[in-house]
């Protein structure tokens, strides 16, 4: 079980999934913005619990709080708990059909920013708007997709 | 991150998560070390912000490559004419410049220091609502330091609050944990503008209702925070709300600087600050 197959090949992913994070944008496009590293995280934890868990969502959460420079441990924590809901009930999700997989990543999305914003609002006392939500729904649309190609992508490398 | 693979079940690897997220979050927000450990970390990242804006940079590159030799030209008129204009308005500056030493000199209070600028340009912004911050591609080798002023060619963009080797990090004065000290430049009215996480807004905070501030009233710098040089224009104001029920009035002002499409900005030292002995003493 813990033969090891291109491990690389999952942090390279992810690689490209910080990137896209910090990749400057317009202002009005990036409101729009999924989180792709949390999306990724998810494709990964699900399909591999044992090499992608709650770890992984840790180191990964805090280098989006050194990349995006929210409060350090506010995504790192939210990553976390997000990681951990997936990883206990990967087995259940996997089953899902696609479309109810994308109305579960909608879901966990959005206790995502929740967290993020009661967390930030504790510490920095930040506001809460609305359209800080879109990302939630344009996750949901992305989820197939990039499931898709993350499932192609792990078969082509044998990524185990 | 891979081990622990089967050692812990995830319900402590959570539990471990958590405690070490509570552990930063009280180590950034409320000990003085996160500014040092910040710096440190964002000398560590700044490889990837080079990396995410090599699309970009490539792209603008590429299509002033192909810009026509017609579009230069007309450009380069218009720069021109733009450079003689304000070279024009700079000669008045000098001979005002001077004047204003000499009043000075005469009412005894100290000249304004025109500081060291520096040109520095925007690696990446932050699209996180809850952080307007931008990364400068100029650090501690380039002399930068913290709590710098910011400005762009509009007005004031913010303060640098890490600084790196090769990048430096900026708080805008739209993040909601900014705030400046401005002055009304009609009435010379003192306030606070705070940052409320909006791209576009600024809230003046903690005005009387018989302050007299009308919507389009310059902000300025008044300099009273001592970070910011006095007299850049920081905003102008858009909306005003007097509510008999409230005990201050709910003022709106828009800033100047264009924050979120900033692509250069100029960084100011801080021995350009002005003393003014005898105002401070006045309130």
């Amino acid at each position: 079980m813990l033969k090891t197959h291109g491990l690389g090949f999952i942090y390279l992913s992810l690689f490209i999934a910080l990137i896209l994070t910090v990749m400057p944008l317009p202002q009005m496009v990036k409101l729009f913005r999924p989180d792709w590293v949390l999306l990724v995280l998810m494709y990964w934890t699900m399909a591999l619990p044992a090499r992608v868990n709650v770890g992984t969502a840790f180191v990964l959460g805090f280098l989006i709080d050194v990349l995006v420079g929210t409060v350090l441990g506010v995504n790192a924590l939210a990553f976390s708990v997000v990681i951990f809901i997936v990883a206990v009930n990967h087995l259940k999700i996997r089953n899902f059909a696609i479309i109810q997989q994308a109305l579960l990543v909608g879901l966990l999305m959005a206790l995502y920013h929740l967290l993020l914003f009661w967390l930030s609002h504790f510490l920095t006392g930040v506001s809460f708007l609305p359209e800080y939500l879109w990302p939630v729904p344009i996750a949901m649309l992305v989820w197939p997709w990039l499931f898709w190609l993350l499932r192609r992508y792990r078969r082509q490398f044998k990524v185990q | 991150m891979i081990v622990s693979n089967r050692g812990l079940p995830p319900l402590s690897r959570l539990v471990l998560a958590a405690l070490c997220s509570a552990g930063l979050m009280f180590l950034d927000r409320y000990t003085d070390s996160s500014t040092q450990l910040r710096s440190y970390l964002t000398t560590a990242v700044s490889p990837l912000f080079y990396v995410a804006s090599l699309p970009e940079s490539l792209f603008s590159g590429a299509s002033e490559q192909f810009m026509s030799r017609q579009t230069l030209l007309a450009e380069n008129v218009r720069l021109k004419e733009v450079l003689l204009r304000q070279s024009g308005q700079l000669q008045r500056l000098g001979f005002l410049q001077q004047e204003n030493d000499k009043l000075r000199a005469l009412l005894g209070s100290s000249p304004v220091v025109e500081g060291q600028r520096l040109v520095a340009e925007v690696l990446a912004v932050y699209s996180h609502p809850f952080s307007h911050q931008v990364v400068l591609n100029k650090g501690s080798n380039d002399g930068v330091t913290e709590y710098q002023a910011v400005i762009d060619d509009q007005g004031i963009v913010g303060q640098i609050v890490s600084v790196g080797p090769t990048s430096s990090r900026a708080l805008l004065i739209s993040d909601n944990t900014h705030a400046i000290a401005v002055r009304a430049e009609r009435t010379s009215v003192r306030a606070v503008a705070e940052g409320l996480g909006q791209w576009d807004l600024l809230r003046v905070m903690h005005l009387p209702h018989s302050t007299d501030i009308r919507e389009g009233d310059r902000l300025l710098t008044s300099g009273l925070d001592g970070r910011f040089p006095e007299g850049y224009p920081v905003a102008r104001v858009v909306r005003i709300s007097r509510d008999d029920s409230q005990p201050f009035m709910t003022v709106y002002a828009e800033p100047y600087a264009q924050l979120d499409r900033i692509r250069h900005v100029l960084l100011l030292w801080a021995d350009s600050r002005v003393a003014t002995p005898d105002e401070g003493e006045q309130h």
